[in-house]
Formats: C-alpha cells, sequence, structure tokens
C-alpha cells in the first residue's frame, strides 16, 4: 500500500510505532473476518494522522453502526440502523456552487476513483457528552473544494443533507428544519483534519453513518459533522445550521468541543466513551477534541466562550 | 369478602410485577453482553426514569380506577406502588450519582444547582421521600387530616417529573408528552365535574329559555 505523508504534517505526528502494532492487530483482526478484507473494498491506505492515545480502542463496529443520531430515520439512537435501508445511495451526486470559478455537479462514483481514498483514525465526541474512536475512510474535503474554485468571496461553506421524506422516514414529522443544514468557515472546511467520509471500518459507509457521503470534523461536535450530503455552496456570509438555529443557546455555530463551555444542560468536562461498559469511568474531554495542536490556531484571538 | 380475600391473595404477584422492570434489567446487566446496548449507563438511567414515572403515573390512576368500578380493591394497592415509585425513584438517583457521575460531588453540586431539569427532578424526588417515609399507619394516624393533605403533594410530584421528562429531550417531545397527557387526565378525573356539572345543570334552564328565546 501506498502511504502519503502530507507536507503540513510535522513528522512528531506521525503515528508512533506502538500505534502501529496495534493497528496491525487491527488489521489481523480484520482479516479474521471483523473489518472483512480490511481495508480492500474502498482501496484506502492508512492514514499518518494522528489517532487517539492506546487507551481508547477503537469503538466496535456494532455501536458505530448501532447507536447513532440521525434524526432524518427517527430520534432513537436504534432508528437510524432500523430505517436506514430505505435510503437509495445510487445514483448520488453532489451539488457545488455558490462563490466559486467553475460551479457543477460530481458524483459519488468519481469522487471515490477521483481523490485518494485514506483511513482516518478519529475521535467523534458528541455534544450529548458521549464519544467514539472511529476509522474512518475518506478524502480531505479541502481537496473537493479546490476543484470548484472559491473565489475570494467564498468565506464560508454550507451543507445540506438530502430532503427526502420517502426515504428517510423521520422527516415527515418537523422535529427539526428540514432539510438538515451545516456550515464551516472556509479556513475550517480547507483543514487537512477535515474529512469527507465514504467509508468506516474498511468499507463502504453504512446508511445509517451517512452513505454515501458525510463531513468528519473531528474537533467538533458530532452535529456539524453533517450526513448524505447532497448540495455544498460557497457563500459570503455563514450559513444557517440546523441545530444552531433551532436553540442559539445551545448550540452554538462554531460548535468546537470545549470542556470550558457547558452545555445548558450539561457538563461537558467529561464524556463516556462508547464500548467502555457500565462500570468505567468517565473520560476527559480535551479542548478541541484532543486536535488543539491542528487547529487551536484556526480561532486566534477568538474569545471560544463567545463563539462556541 | 370474597373481595377482600382476593386483594390480599393478589398482593404479593402485584408486589412482583412491580420488581419485573428490575429483575430484568439485572439479568441482561449481569449477563454481560450487549443486552444494555452500546451505552449501558445511559440506558440505566432512562429506564430507571422511565419507571419511576410510569409507577407513579400507575399509582395515581388508581383512585379513578376505584370510582369507575365502584370498588375499593385499586386503593389498597395504592401504598405499595407509591412506594415502588419511590423505589425506583432512588435507583434512578443511584444510577446517576454513582455509575453516570461516579460520585463526582463538584459536578454533582454543579447539577443539581444549575439545571432546571435536573433540580426538578430532585424537589420531585425529596417529595418523594417525605410522602414514602409518611407513608405507614403510624404516621396518618399521627397527621390526621394533614396527612391527605400532605399526600396531595403526588400530584405536584407529578407534574415535575413531566416538566423533568420534557426539559431533558433534545429536540423530539412526543415521548414525554404522551405521559403529560396521560398525567392531565389522571389530575382532570379528580376534578369535582359532578359538582360543577349540578350547579350547572342549576343554572341552566335560566340561561337555555334566554338563549332560546333570543335566537327565535
Ligand atoms: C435527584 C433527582 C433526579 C436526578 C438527578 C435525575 C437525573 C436524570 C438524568 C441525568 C436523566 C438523563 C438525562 C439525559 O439523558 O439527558 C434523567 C432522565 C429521566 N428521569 Fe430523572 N432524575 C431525577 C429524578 C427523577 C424523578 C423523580 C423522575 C420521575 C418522576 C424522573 C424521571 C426521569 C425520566 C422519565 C427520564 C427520561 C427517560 C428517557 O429519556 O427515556 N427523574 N434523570
Amino acid at each position: 500500500m501506498l502511504i502519503r505523508k502530507p507536507a503540513d504534517i510535522p513528522s512528531s505526528e506521525i503515528t508512533p510505532p506502538e500505534v502501529w502494532r496495534a493497528r496491525r492487530t487491527f488489521i489481523q483482526g480484520a482479516a479474521l473476518g471483523v473489518g472483512a478484507a480490511a481495508l480492500a473494498p474502498l482501496g484506502a491506505v492508512a492514514s499518518t494522522y494522528p489517532r487517539p492515545g492506546e487507551d481508547e480502542p477503537l469503538t466496535p463496529r456494532e455501536f458505530v453502526t448501532g447507536y447513532n443520531n440521525f434524526y432524518e430515520f427517527g430520534t432513537d439512537k436504534g432508528d437510524p440502523a432500523a430505517h436506514a435501508h430505505r435510503l437509495r445511495t445510487r445514483p448520488w451526486s453532489v451539488v457545488v456552487d455558490g462563490e466559486c470559478a467553475r460551479p457543477g455537479e460530481i458524483s459519488i462514483e468519481d469522487m471515490l476513483s477521483g481523490f485518494d481514498q485514506q483511513e482516518r483514525i478519529y475521535r467523534l465526541r458528541c455534544v450529548e457528552a458521549w464519544a467514539m474512536v472511529i476509522p474512518w475512510v475518506g478524502f480531505p474535503l479541502g481537496e473537493l473544494l479546490a476543484r470548484f474554485e472559491p473565489t475570494s468571496r467564498a468565506r464560508y461553506v454550507a451543507f445540506e443533507t438530502l430532503f427526502d421524506p420517502e426515504q428517510m422516514p423521520g422527516q415527515r414529522r418537523q422535529v427539526l428544519d428540514w432539510p438538515y443544514r451545516e456550515g464551516l468557515r472556509i479556513d475550517e472546511a480547507m483543514h487537512p483534519l477535515t474529512l469527507l467520509a465514504t467509508g468506516l471500518y474498511g468499507e463502504t459507509l453504512p446508511n445509517q453513518n451517512g452513505a454515501p457521503l458525510r463531513l468528519v470534523v473531528p474537533w467538533k461536535y458530532g452535529f456539524k459533522s453533517i450526513k448524505s450530503i447532497v448540495r455544498i455552496r460557497f457563500t459570503a456570509e455563514q450559513p444557517p445550521a440546523t441545530w444552531n438555529r433551532m436553540q442559539p443557546d445551545e448550540y452554538g455555530f462554531y460548535a468546537n468541543v470545549n470542556p470550558a463551555v457547558d452545555h445548558p444542560r450539561w457538563s461537558q468536562k467529561s464524556h463516556r466513551m462508547i464500548g467502555d461498559g457500565w462500570l468505567a469511568k468517565r473520560r476527559e474531554t480535551l479542548p478541541f477534541n484532543g486536535y488543539a495542536e491542528e487547529v487551536a490556531g484556526l480561532y486566534a484571538g477568538m474569545d471560544l466562550r463567545r463563539f462556541y | 369478602m370474597a373481595g377482600r380475600d382476593w386483594v390480599v391473595w393478589a398482593k404479593p404477584g402485584v408486589f412482583l410485577l412491580c420488581l419485573l422492570p428490575l429483575a430484568l434489567t439485572l439479568a441482561q446487566g449481569l449477563g454481560g453482553g450487549l443486552a444494555l446496548g452500546a451505552n449501558p449507563v445511559e440506558t440505566l438511567l432512562h429506564r430507571s426514569g422511565l419507571w419511576t414515572l410510569r409507577m407513579l403515573l400507575l399509582t395515581l390512576a388508581l383512585t379513578p380506577l376505584s370510582r369507575a368500578l365502584g370498588r375499593p380493591w385499586p386503593i389498597r394497592l395504592r401504598r405499595m406502588l407509591g412506594l415502588f415509585a419511590f423505589f425506583y425513584g432512588m435507583l434512578h438517583l443511584l444510577v446517576y450519582l454513582w455509575l453516570d457521575r461516579a460520585l463526582d460531588w463538584p459536578v454533582i453540586v454543579e447539577d443539581l444547582t444549575e439545571r432546571p431539569y435536573i433540580i426538578v427532578g430532585m424537589v420531585a424526588l425529596v417529595l418523594m421521600s417525605v410522602l414514602a417515609l409518611t407513608s405507614t399507619r403510624g404516621w396518618q394516624r399521627r397527621l390526621r387530616r394533614n396527612w391527605k393533605r400532605l399526600h396531595r403533594a403526588v400530584y405536584l410530584i407529578g407534574v415535575l417529573g413531566v416538566l423533568h421528562f420534557l426539559w431533558l429531550v433534545k429536540a423530539d417531545l412526543r415521548e414525554p408528552l404522551i405521559y403529560a397527557v396521560i398525567l392531565g387526565v389522571l389530575l382532570a378525573l379528580r376534578l369535582p365535574w359532578g359538582r360543577w356539572r349540578r350547579a350547572w345543570v342549576q343554572s341552566a334552564p335560566a340561561v337555555a329559555r334566554r338563549s332560546v328565546s333570543s335566537s327565535r
């Protein structure tokens, strides 16, 4: 396999040997049938990005695919796994337009063949104070965005989930203001950690995890990582984001993981790691979900208590 | 006579039935594996909270049921169900303090003082403790007429329990609203409808006469 080393990642962050050993154990496990044919189906190469620590093993696949917040299929954590089979992920394409020189549409096949798929093991921290460690497969969002040549007016990027109550029965009730929308500042969107995921555990993304294409922004609360994307737009103004619009005092536009800013209804200082079991201790939540070294610079000089 | 014997015989059965949610959960938890789901602590917290509220609503249903049937036996199960509501409430608190918060007192104090939904739950549980403590015959005798007054707090406990539930959900209010409607019906059944109707019937002829004459 070809191992790519992105130029802007300091060598200190290249996966240390003990992690490699852990991963080899994982791949051996995969060979035994855990993750099927390892990374083969998507042809993903292992990432050189930092992964969560040794004490944070991969969250078992059945939890990653069985405990989901994806209100398009229902508000219970088990609803997405039960109902997402209704979603048709082919044909699928994403419209990219707005403040860019070459607006257009790109199919999921072109994305899978046109961008090197990499594995990225990220910690996902939900705003509900639980977390998982997930081996995503995907490619940096920035690579896709560059193709459409954003202009200097493009200061934000807006995303939209499919709206089709036939396929997404949860949309028949007005629990959220459909379609689900999210947004990033352009520098956040272009950051090398920001991923468009097409798979997990070496396989095509299961529907309940946001197939065929979802965002993964590991230093932000999970609701920013919008699923089943059909539209991406470059905008000059900050675009609307669903949860932020609904309850602005509870869900900020930035939504960076921040133990110092509590959700009004619960503390964000710690979280429960899914898979830890019921006698395990909660874990300490880190600023930017542990990715501060990579991304804190994006927010230099900003009051993160105000822009939560 | 027969009714009395029947209740005496049925009580242990109802008792065991009320323990069933706990027994099933313990079996799932101790059996290991994934029976309690990806987030077992959340499952235990939610289940114990739900059973507290369910037992409370069942307790509140017994008086109207007794009236509807014209029989006293539901009343005789009332104390037991009320105490089970308290019991599940204590389990709920235990899960919260020990499993969810790992006895991290600074965080717990912050929760208990700053988060409205927790405060409301705590007030409900404190009231439930008072009612549980004074649920014995001795206290009934000692408090006399005040006992009845004191135990009307159960209506407030119901309202606080539903409020706690409504305030803790993120977006989908459907489930807590179902409990709110049930509570609303159970409380509405206690309003003195009979007296109101009699009062209305007595005053109605005059009103009816007037409206008839004005519309013709
Ligand atoms: C000191 C007292 C109490 C504390 C600290 C407490 C705490 C909690 C917490 C932390 C949750 C989970 C919240 C979440 O998942 O976001 C919860 C859920 C719940 N609690 Fe309580 N609670 C208390 C008293 C009560 C009482 C007295 C009742 C019933 C009358 C009750 C009924 C519920 C219900 C129905 C749920 C939600 C279950 C679900 O979502 O399925 N709680 N409580």
